[in-house]
């Protein structure tokens, strides 16, 4: 079971002589969901680009698997291909029809045949009940239904880590609950998912475990219920009482 | 309209009708006053002291008959220029556009190279690039002896590549970088991410402005008539030096304004679509 697929060590980033991360551990078993909270700036989405070698490291290391990929010997794009990215804002690409969105790192990274892409596309986009909108251009889409498509072309081409950057964030309150279904079922069948999330009543239903982060580094992780609702520190404390309402 | 099977209202017809009269007044006033304003400036203009002579000599009807056989084949020759030219800035524009928003140190030569030769192409004259390019490198006697025509649109590719290739550059720079983001966190490479998701996207943002520099090469061709190719423009010259009457020149003039209507239209119906679909029918 306790196969490790991410591990940081150290992990540090600087922007503009700002500690953003001050040296950050943290080890992520397979089929295990990591949530990352904290108060906002406290370094959880840069966490998650030095992750996906989006922002370059100012010092320690981070391993996927066995490959140590904060070394710059690595190629970034196979590391990447790696690694599902869901982002806030969704990013999908607006002058690409649903499906093709889902199965272009598939086509063109894999080198999988079109057909054979579109096949398991469909397949994905059906589970989330969006088969029928395969065609369609992602603006006819609503929020949470082009968020669930930016998950299943995270997913589509089966990333060892899932990384999901506040995900709801950008969406309407009564679409948030689509969005966080589908991720709930994604765990349930044993993705690895690291998250940064505000959603402390989804963290503590759906997390394994809980990392909190403050002042650039871990300041307290354990069990999600343990963390969320007895955590040890008085600052996990003050910060978890701001949503008291939602636990 | 909406196709329900709803009644109208008393009040929703009375508007209905109020709008349609409103519509058949304003059509008719616009008529009135176009008719109005035509006839004052032919008035003004056949009343000049020298309208005669100038008819003569601009206007004259016989000598356009006999201009147009010569014209019309110039036309030909300048559409053919157009048509390769076209292509080739398109290709060129591209690949200077896309050199020069490449990072990375090795590219530092091709990167300054491209910046060098937008520089110089958008500051240079056309009709200097025209003489320099159409008499200079046949001069070197290192290409087979191509024809005037060729150099022609070979100094047409060069000097419109310099300004559409700002155009696209300008299109790319103004994709959302969250785009590319997405991209290469799905594992593409560089340029995977510029050729499948960029640069789609970019040529979309520009397609207006691409149209516009389009009309106004396809008058520029008109200028390779300085190396002597027997274009629209060096056949009207021709005519007007034969019969010393200035006819052809407008009859030349004519048949390029001719040659750029429908794209003049095409532009401006493709962006009055673009223009709706961005306030989504609202009424302003």
């Amino acid at each position: 079971m306790s196969e490790t697929v991410l591990r940081l060590e150290g992990v540090r980033k600087t922007f503009g002589g700002n500690d953003v991360l001050a040296g950050v551990d943290l080890t992520v078993q397979r089929h295990e969901v990591v949530a990352l909270i904290g108060a906002s700036g406290s370094g959880k989405s840069t966490l998650l680009r030095c992750i996906n070698l989006i922002e370059r490291l100012d010092d320690g290391r981070i391993w996927l698997g066995d490959l140590d990929i904060s070394d710059p010997r690595v190629s970034v794009d196979r590391v990447r291909s790696r690694i599902g990215v869901v982002f806030q804002q969704f990013n999908l690409f607006p002058h690409l029809r649903v499906i093709d969105n889902v199965t272009l790192a598939s086509r063109k990274v894999f080198k999988t045949t079109r057909a054979e892409a579109e096949k398991a596309a469909l397949e994905l986009l059906d589970r989330v009940g969006l088969a029928d909108r395969a065609r369609d251009y992602p603006d006819r889409l609503s929020g949470g239904q082009q968020q669930r498509v930016a998950i299943v072309r995270a997913i589509a081409t089966n990333p060892e880590l899932l990384l999901l950057d506040e995900i709801t964030s950008a969406l309407d309150p009564e679409l948030v609950t689509e969005v966080l279904d589908l991720v709930r079922e994604l765990a349930r069948e044993g993705t690895t998912v690291v998250m940064a999330t505000h959603e402390m009543a989804f963290a503590r239903d759906v997390a394994h475990r809980v990392v909190f982060l403050d002042g650039g580094v871990v300041a307290e992780e354990g069990p999600a219920a343990e963390v969320l609702l007895r955590p040890r520190e008085e600052r996990t404390r003050a910060f978890l009482s701001r949503f008291t309402g939602s636990l | 309209m909406p196709s329900s099977n709803h009644l109208l209202s008393d009040v929703e017809i009375g508007r209905r009708e109020y709008r349609s009269a409103q519509t058949v007044r304003s059509v008719l006033v616009s008529l009135v006053s176009t008719v109005v304003f035509a006839v004052a400036i032919w008035l003004t203009v056949i009343n000049t002291p020298g309208w005669e002579r100038v008819q003569q000599s601009f206007f004259n009807l016989e000598v356009a008959i006999a201009a147009w056989p010569r014209v019309i084949a110039g036309l030909w020759i300048n559409i053919q220029v157009l048509f390769f030219a076209t292509i080739g800035v398109l290709v060129l524009s591209i690949l200077i556009a896309t050199i020069r928003t490449l990072s990375g140190p090795i590219w530092f030569p091709l990167r300054a190279l491209a910046a060098a030769y937008t520089d110089l192409f958008r500051g240079l004259p056309l009709i200097i690039v025209l003489f320099l390019i159409g008499f200079g490198v046949p001069g070197l006697e290192l290409f087979p002896r191509n024809s005037a025509q060729f150099w022609g649109t070979i100094a047409l590719i060069l000097t419109y590549s310099a300004y559409v290739s700002e155009v696209f550059r300008a299109g790319i720079e103004a994709v959302h970088p969250s785009q590319r983001l997405a991209a290469r966190s799905l594992g593409l490479t560089h340029s995977q991410t510029m050729r499948i998701v960029v640069l789609p996207q970019a040529v979309r943002k520009v397609t207006p402005a691409l149209m516009n520099d389009f009309i106004a090469m396809q008058k520029d061709v008109g200028l390779i008539s300085v190396l002597g190719v027997v274009d629209a423009v060096r056949a009207a010259q021709i005519e007007t030096a034969a019969n010393f009457n200035f006819t052809p020149y407008v009859l030349a003039g004519l048949l390029f304004v001719l040659l750029a209507l429908p794209m003049i239209r095409l532009t401006d119906w493709y962006t009055a679509r673009l223009r709706t679909r961005e306030q989504m029918g609202s009424l302003v």
